[in-house]
Order: structure tokens, then C-alpha cells, then sequence
């Protein structure tokens, strides 16, 4: 049972994936990244990790991905797909950048071990919100702070530069 | 195992049942209120007292001509209306709209499922809700649909900041996410331990603003100014697609009822529960008419916000309130811990 959900909801996750890739129309692409998001939530909720999954949905593909499609929308002017030809050199960056994508990705499945299909319920407790919450708040406080001050400082920064071209 | 499945989807089928059933009695009821409060009598022609009104108007939508604009995008239009309307339907299996019964010997739980982030859960379909109306405007291709669409996403991520913060004071009082222990997390003091009298009064009135401006009513109907934007996102939309999206606007209204109850009015609890389980259906049902009857008084009553005002009011006021709303609980637990007894 486990297994035929995990290897529906993968398919349909690397599926969206290539079909980000594929897509010429980017609102598309945007589409398919929100199903993306939707497949691997289901995947965190297999793994226990209902907290997490609760969040890949409303951090992602709640906020995020509107804002993405909110400016595609916007900017929806068809005859400016030949910007793209601009950056030829990039092609040649890309190659190296997916290997390392790659050896990195699969440098981790090897240190990882088997991953249990019907999770563990030692697994339930780790991804619990309380768990989930008492960390960040105790051994990784400072990190967590320290991402707020950014995120803060980002938004300051964004609202900064929108203001100077209105005045 | 089985057995399981086969009560989730018992479950599943009753509740879908009765809530499609309740969304197309809400737009008689709708019509109903509106006519009495504008002094008109509303629909009577239909059945006795216009009762079988919502089954002529089903009827009507299904043998309308279906019409696609020669510029819209095909796929995305016919999409939209369905990815508006599953996310409030989805958003009902986690509410508890009873406590346990008794059925031919067995105990069963009055809620379709139970999850451990059921809150969160409600949340992150909420966020969910916006692509239909997004994608429905954009792929109409006619600048009002997409005048009306761009509004509306930016005024329900607007608002659902608010949301999600009105709701943290309930959360904090309870200690969990879990939905059925919020409920159960309100009974005794005769009801008066219900958060919207203990000590979240403020947050309700943020989280039922912010409920009114996510499911677009009145005075937030923006995305469908019919002054300025002819129908906002489904002005192109036609027979069962323009059903679907009036289907998903009256499911939402019942959803945030729900909800509302939920965190904010004991959900099923009432005098009586302990002794007949079969009681709390009722108390949920009436709370939940209550409350909706709330949103239709309001949409008759007041007239429809200007835009810029309307992102004022969300980022001035309703964010700040929520947030200060929020430190006043957050402060209380701090300092008197078990003051909310959890």
C-alpha cells in the first residue's frame, strides 16, 4: 500500500519536474513547480513529517509560487522570449553545475541509510511540530534568529528600492 | 484495515453529500435573507415557499451553452473553476463536527480524519484556494478577468497574513494544533470557556474580517466589483464552470463558519454532550448556521470597501491588531503558566 502511494506520488513529483523544464510558456512551468511542491508534501506526510509537509505547502507553494505566477502574470509579453539567446556562455556553466548537482545528491544517498517505507514511529516524534519548534528554539536559536534579522533587513532593503523609483 | 477505509469513506461520501447539498440551499437562503432584508419576498415561485429554487438554478447551469473565448488559454480555463472549488471541499475532513457516537455497536469519531497539524492543514488549503481565481483570470485573456484576478490574490495574501496570526492566540490558549483538542480544550465554565469569551475576543473579530476578505464577500468583493470589473475572475466563465466557482464561493463560506466554530466557539461542545453525543451535531450545525447567517447580514448591510482602503485596513490595522493580539497571549502564558490550563 505504502509502496504503491510512494512510487504514484514520485512519479507524479519527477513528472512536474521535467515538465518545469519543458514548458516554453513559463506560467506552465510555474504550474508544474506548484504540483512539484504538492507531490513531495504528500511524500513528507508518508515519512511522518506532517509539520514539515503543513509548511512545503504554505511557505511554497502557498506564498512563494503565487508571488512567481502573480509576476508572470504581469510581465506575460509573449514576444520577449528571445532575451533567452542573450545568454549563450551560461550553457556552458550549466554542464559542470548539474554534475556537481549530481555527485552531491548522490554523495548523500550513499551516507543515508535505508530509508524505511512505512516510517518508523521514532520518526512521528522527530518531525512533530513541538519537536520541530523546541529546537529552534534551544539548539539552533541563533540561526533562527539570525535568519529572522536577514529576512527583516530583506524586506527593509526590497521596500527601500520600491519607494526611490515612486519618489 | 478495511474496515478503516471503509469509514473514511462512508465518512467521506455522507459529508460530501450534505455539504453540496448545504452550498446549494446556502444560495436560497442567501436569496431568502437578502430578500427580507431589502423588504422583498424573495424566490417563491419554485416548490413550496420556493424551496426547490437551488434545483431549478442547478438545472439551469447544467443546459446553458458552454462557452470558451477564441483567445483563452483551453486547458488553464478549464481547470480554474475545479482547482477553486477542491480545496474547500478538501478543508472538511479534518473539522470535528461531533463528538463520539454509537452506531450499531460501534464508537465512532465524528470527524473524517484527525491530523496532528489539522490547523496548519486548514492554513495551507486556504493558501491553496487562490490559483483557481488567479489562473481563472488569466486564462479568460480579457483585462477585466485579469484586473479582478490580480486584486484578488493580492488581497488574499494580504489578508491571510492577519488570518494566520488571529488564529496563533487560539493556539497558544490550547497548546496544540490538533483541531479535536482545540474543541475539547473549550468545554466547561458552562461555555463561557469558549475562546471567543475567554480572553480571544479580539481574535476573533481579526480572524472574521479576514475570513470575509479571503472568501471575497462583502465588503471585500472586490475581485468581482461589478461596477468597475464587469464580473471580476469569471466573467467569461459560463454554465456548469461559472457553477463550480459560485459552488466554491458558498463551500467557502461554510468552511470559514466552520472553522470559526471550531477554534472559536467550542465547536461541538454545548450542555448535554456528555450524556447524548447525538446533541453536539446539532450544536455544531446551529453554530455554524449562526455564524453564516452573520456573513449574509453583513453582505446586505455594508457597502463594498475602495481598493486602496482595503489594503490600508489589512496592513495598518488588521496585521498590527493580530500581532499585538498575539504578545497580550503570548505575555499571559509566559508569565502565568497553566492560566489557560493546558
Amino acid at each position: 500500500m505504502e509502496k504503491a502511494l510512494f512510487i504514484i506520488l514520485a512519479v507524479a513529483a519527477v513528472a512536474a519536474a521535467l515538465n518545469i523544464l519543458v514548458q516554453r510558456n513559463p506560467l506552465y512551468s510555474a504550474v508544474s513547480l506548484i504540483g512539484t511542491l504538492a507531490a513531495v508534501s504528500a511524500l513528507y506526510i508518508m515519512l511522518r513529517a506532517q509539520f514539515i509537509a503543513a509548511m512545503q505547502i504554505i511557505v511554497y507553494a502557498g506564498a512563494i509560487m503565487v508571488l512567481f505566477v502573480f509576476v508572470i502574470m504581469l510581465l506575460n509579453a509573449p514576444g520577449q522570449q528571445h532575451a533567452v539567446d542573450k545568454h549563450q556562455w551560461l550553457r556552458y556553466l550549466a554542464a559542470p553545475f548539474a554534475a556537481a548537482m549530481l555527485g552531491e545528491a548522490l554523495y548523500i544517498f550513499k551516507s543515508v541509510p535505508a530509508i524505511q517505507m512505512p516510517a518508523s514511529p521514532a520518526a512521528a516524534a522527530i518531525g512533530s511540530t513541538e519537536s520541530i519548534g523546541v529546537s529552534l528554539f534551544t539548539t539552533y536559536l541563533l540561526p533562527f534568529e539570525v535568519t529572522s534579522v536577514l529576512i527583516l533587513m530583506a524586506v527593509v532593503g526590497a521596500i527601500v528600492l520600491a519607494r526611490r523609483e515612486g519618489d | 484495515m478495511t474496515d478503516l477505509f471503509l469509514g473514511w469513506i462512508i465518512k467521506i461520501v455522507v459529508i460530501f453529500g450534505i455539504l453540496m447539498t448545504a452550498v446549494a440551499y446556502l444560495s436560497y437562503m442567501e436569496r431568502k435573507v437578502m430578500g427580507w432584508i431589502q423588504l422583498r419576498v424573495g424566490p417563491n415561485r419554485v416548490g413550496p415557499r420556493g424551496l426547490l429554487q437551488p434545483l431549478a438554478d442547478g438545472l439551469k447551469f447544467i443546459f446553458k451553452e458552454d462557452v470558451i473565448p477564441r483567445d483563452a488559454n483551453r486547458l488553464l480555463f478549464a481547470v480554474a473553476p475545479a482547482l477553486f472549488l477542491v480545496p474547500a471541499l478538501m478543508t472538511f475532513i479534518v473539522i470535528p463536527y461531533g463528538s463520539q457516537v454509537t452506531v450499531f455497536g460501534r464508537t465512532i469519531n465524528l470527524e473524517v480524519t484527525r491530523l496532528d497539524v489539522g490547523l496548519l492543514y486548514l492554513l495551507a488549503l486556504g493558501s491553496l484556494s487562490v490559483y483557481g481565481i488567479v489562473l481563472a483570470g488569466w486564462s479568460s485573456n480579457n483585462k477585466y478577468s485579469l484586473i479582478g484576478s490580480l486584486r484578488s490574490s493580492a488581497q488574499m495574501i494580504s489578508y491571510e497574513l492577519a488570518l494566520g496570526l488571529s488564529i496563533v492566540g487560539v493556539l497558544i490558549q490550547s497548546g496544540s494544533l490538533d483541531l479535536v483538542r482545540i474543541v475539547q480544550a473549550q468545554g466547561g465554565w458552562h461555555g463561557l470557556k469558549w475562546n471567543v469569551f475567554a480572553f480571544q475576543e479580539l481574535g476573533f473579530v481579526i480572524f472574521y474580517i479576514a475570513a470575509l476578505a479571503e472568501t471575497n464577500r462583502v465588503p471585500f468583493d472586490l475581485p468581482e466589483a461589478e461596477g468597475e470589473l464587469v464580473a471580476g475572475y469569471h466573467t467569461e466563465y459560463s454554465s456548469m464552470k461559472m457553477a463550480m466557482f459560485l459552488m466554491a464561493e458558498e463551500a467557502n463560506v461554510i468552511t470559514s463558519s466552520s472553522v470559526a466554530v471550531t477554534l472559536f466557539f467550542g465547536g461541538w461542545m454545548g450542555p448535554g454532550v456528555g450524556r447524548y453525543p447525538w446533541l453536539s451535531l446539532f450544536y455544531f450545525l446551529g453554530k455554524v448556521f449562526v455564524i453564516v447567517f452573520l456573513f449574509l447580514w453583513i453582505r446586505f448591510t455594508l457597502p463594498r470597501f475602495r481598493y486602496d482602503q482595503l489594503m490600508d485596513f489589512g496592513w495598518k490595522i488588521l496585521l498590527p491588531a493580530a500581532i499585538i493580539n498575539v504578545v497580550i497571549t503570548a505575555t499571559i502564558a509566559m508569565f502565568f503558566p497553566g492560566f489557560f490550563g493546558s
